[in-house]
């Protein structure tokens, strides 16, 4: 079968997977046990638990089963997936930015290259934010006054010294042309605690997720300084880029599936065809608003190749901070 | 504001919300008293049924489980050293030697009696001054935290009481130890972890508190067999395991420590960075320097007031982490984190508009609250008597039974069967400690306040840019610290100078 036959057949399939959404003969794939890295409540947990539901329900897939396996950071998993690579062929493993960082950090041997990506499905942009009181008014004054003295920045964050909000701070800073070694980075433990600590005024600035923080902005409690997307986002207009605050920088935490190691180019296709056909089910937007997921949809090779690229972005800057 | 209130109160008592509480309390607490299974897993369960549900009607049957867990936590605190729920670890200090000494029943009875004050008290709070209190939830810094966490400390005076102050000291540092295990925050390094992947994210405070207490213990009826003069006894104290009575002296040793422990736990509830676990540690340790020489020597041995101190603020505790979570939106712990999730989901963002923009929402909660508390008591007092007879079940079922709950409730939350393992390693070297009568109790204090204190002591350095100035600096700080000295040295000042005043009045007395 070449190529454009089969996608030819995918396309058919997804299609009839709209037209006959409930029905059981659109069924792409006929099984998916997730395998879920954290415990019962987590974002990894969420991520699978809602995509499942969603294509169970819009019956792309028959059946789908789901299980956690917490430990070292998500390593215990993917080392469990490396090794019943045989049996585990309907195995999807949910990830996210994490497993770049970590495997770069050796928290585990493996990279995503000893897996086979699938697709990143959802994401979320990053977002530099204030103290609504805060007399830093945009984001170039927060890097005026970061040149000016390093010391008198203090940017919190809810991962540890080196993970990712840390990095996304000195990418910012970085991209705005001032040193991103000399970043005060303070971490808590949890991005609901560093929240608080922004709001209790001991840090000045916040590195955190979109989605955690336009809420909050909302209300008028803090100010995104701004956002690292492309283009503004729908969802803030208001909230400029930070490349159009003079720190030209695109990073997006992604969440993605990955199969076993050594799963048929088939096999691939089918998950790839069955995921992407969940993006135009109500079942999919139900879950989505839910949850306030963006879609980000990065599939296969594309996939490969953005999972590659951040892996590159990342290892420079931790060189550089010294991390690795 | 009472538009809203009463708004709310018509939302709550509606039945379908009334059937929500009892129902949330009711699974609450059963799972709950499963040893190992906590809030987390019990509010992650109900998620999926709440999603069809009205936004008001959803969160007050995710509030009735979050509590209703935490009082069904104390029952295997008591019953079998088997806490459910970390913030129920304390009640365990003196909850389970009441039931060794046949009181099981009145210990269940002043756990529920002190749980509904304190949830009740901290409800009242709420209700009262919750909008207000959102900048009581700013007002901590990470040097007050630190400041906290040193007082916290002190408690360990309350374990030394009735023994060897040594022995407490190094099992509080060992405690200590075993809190830097894992990833370090400033630096993000690995501590520990002797390149054991699954040692990266420390090893979690449940884990150990079940291991020291519930699987030790099993393993200590076995290890221990018992007499026949000892099993009769056992009998005769059993036979009225079920009594629920308190004399009126006990009840009115219960109600100033209620008055006390509820409101300390709220206002610990209500910082973020806190939580139940730490309140339910503060209250006994702040009500065992309380209660003064002769009394304070009981804690640990089947105390009254050490029982009510953390069952009050535990549940106090709860109701006041509702305030950081609904007047602005964050989460202080795991449990709330879900609920916050859950929320959103409905498309209600928790904050400091919340009570404007949707009142029912957010007093129907409260309101439930109340409610839901009258509830557990109701639910739960005439059931003591049965629950408190799973004692008089036979140790060749009991224990294996123990074990079992033990093992799968910590399973249950990581899924990493390394936990188990270590579990078991942990519950051997408990069994030695005990055998040597090391108090395990002051471990857990230590591994429980030390790694929050150290946490917060290293973030304030790092944005005080390492000078300790801080100390002096921050008001609230230097008070909370000074607080902390005194508790240490007064006790023995006061010794010295009453030893002084009465050597005076005898010298008199001789002339």
């Amino acid at each position: 079968m070449n190529k454009s036959i089969r996608n030819f057949l995918a396309a058919s399939v997804a299609a009839s997977a709209m037209i006959f959404a409930p029905a059981v003969s659109a069924e792409t794939v006929k099984e998916i046990h997730f395998l879920i890295p954290g415990g019962p409540g987590g974002g990894w947990d969420g991520t699978a638990r809602g995509t499942g539901e969603a294509l169970n329900k819009a019956g792309l897939v028959g059946s789908v089963s789901f299980e956690n396996m917490s430990g070292g950071g998500g390593g215990k998993a993917i080392a469990h997936l490396i090794e019943t690579a045989d049996k585990a062929k309907t195995t999807l493993m949910v990830n996210s930015t994490p497993i770049v960082i970590r495997s770069l950090q050796k928290v585990f041997p493996q990279s995503f290259r000893d897996l086979t990506p699938v697709a990143g499905t959802i994401g979320d942009y990053a977002a530099i934010v204030v103290n609504k009181d805060s007399d830093l008014a945009d984001f170039k004054s927060l890097v005026t006054r970061y040149k000016a003295d390093t010391k008198s920045v203090a940017i919190g964050g809810g991962s540890v010294a080196g993970g990712m909000d840390h990095l996304v701070a000195a990418m910012v800073m970085q991209a705005a042309g001032a040193e991103p070694t000399k970043v005060k980075y303070i971490p808590y433990d949890a991005g609901g605690k560093a929240m608080a600590g922004l709001l209790s005024g001991e840090i000045n600035a916040l590195s955190t997720g979109f989605g955690e923080a336009i809420e909050l902005a909302k209300q008028g409690e803090i100010r995104i300084l701004c956002v690292t997307s492309k283009a503004r986002l729908d969802a803030a207009p208001d909230a400029p880029t930070c490349a159009e605050q003079g720190a030209d920088v695109e990073f997006v935490n992604w969440r993605g599936f990955f199969a076993a190691p050594g799963i048929s180019d088939e096999k691939k296709a089918e998950y790839v065809t069955a995921l992407k056909a969940m993006y135009d089910t109500p079942e999919w937007e139900v879950v989505r608003a839910r949850n306030g997921w963006v879609n980000i949809f990065n599939a296969d090779a594309d996939f490969v190749a953005f999972l590659e690229n951040q892996e590159k972005v990342l290892s420079k800057l931790m060189k550089e901070l010294g991390f690795l | 504001m009472l538009e809203g209130i009463l708004q709310g109160l018509t939302t709550a008592v509606s039945p379908m919300n009334l059937m929500m509480v009892v129902a949330g309390c009711f699974v609450g607490t059963f799972i709950g008293m499963l040893p190992g299974l906590g809030p987390i897993s019990a509010i992650a369960l109900m998620i999926p049924i709440t999603y069809g549900l009205e936004p008001s009607t959803g969160l007050i049957l995710m509030a009735g489980v979050y509590y209703g867990a935490i009082f069904g936590g104390s029952t295997s605190s008591i019953l079998i050293n088997a806490p459910g729920v970390a913030g129920t670890v304390a009640t365990a200090f003196d909850g389970y030697p009441m039931a060794k000494k046949g009181q099981a029943g009145k210990a269940l009875a002043i756990a529920a009696y002190s749980s509904f004050s304190g949830g009740t008290i901290a409800t009242i709070l709420l209700l009262v001054a919750a909008p207000s209190l959102a900048a009581v939830s700013l007002s901590f810094q990470s040097t007050d935290y630190f400041a906290l966490m040193v007082l916290g400390l002190t408690a360990v005076a309350a374990f030394a009481g009735k023994g060897n102050v040594v022995k407490a000291i190094l099992m509080t540092v060992l405690g200590l130890m075993i809190s830097t295990i894992g990833t370090d925050q400033t630096q993000g390094i690995q501590r520990f972890t002797m390149g054991i992947p699954d040692l990266i994210d420390g090893i979690s405070f449940l884990l150990l508190a079940m291991a020291a207490f519930a699987l030790s213990e099993a393993l200590l009826v076995v290890l221990r067999p018992k007499s026949d003069a000892d099993r009769k006894k056992e009998m005769e104290a059993q036979s009225n395991l079920g009594s629920l009575k308190l004399t009126r002296e006990e009840v009115k040793e219960m109600v100033p420590v209620i008055a006390r422990s509820s409101v300390l736990g709220f206002f610990v509830g209500v910082l973020p960075g806190a939580g139940a676990t730490i309140a339910s540690f503060l209250a006994y340790g702040m009500e065992q320097r309380i209660a003064g020489e002769e009394k304070g020597k009981l804690f640990g041995t089947g105390s009254i007031r050490g029982l009510t101190a953390p069952e009050t603020a535990n549940n106090a505790a709860c109701s006041g982490s509702f305030v950081p979570l609904l007047t602005l939106g964050i989460p202080g712990s795991g449990t709330t984190a879900i609920m916050l999730g859950a929320l959103i989901s409905y498309g209600i963002q928790p904050g400091p508009r919340l009570y404007i923009d949707n009142p029912t929402v957010f007093w129907s909660v409260i309101i439930s609250m109340y409610i839901g508390n009258v509830v557990l008591l109701v639910l739960n007092l005439p059931l003591i008597p049965y629950i408190a007879k799973i004692l008089s079940i036979p140790s060749t079922i009991l224990t294996p039974m123990i074990l079992f709950f033990s093992l799968i409730g910590v399973y249950f939350v990581s899924f990493n069967t390394f936990d188990i393992h270590l579990m078991v390693m942990f519950a051997v070297a408990a069994v030695g400690l005990r055998m040597l009568d090391f108090p395990l109790a002051p471990m857990l204090l230590g591994y429980i306040l030390g790694g929050m204190m150290e946490e917060n002591l290293r973030r304030a350095l790092l944005i005080n840019d390492d000078s300790w100035s801080f100390i002096y600096d921050r008001p609230l700080t230097l008070v909370i610290l000074l607080i902390a000295a005194a508790t240490l040295v007064m006790p023995y000042v006061m010794s010295k100078i009453s030893i002084w005043f009465l050597s005076r009045v005898e010298k008199n007395e001789v002339k």
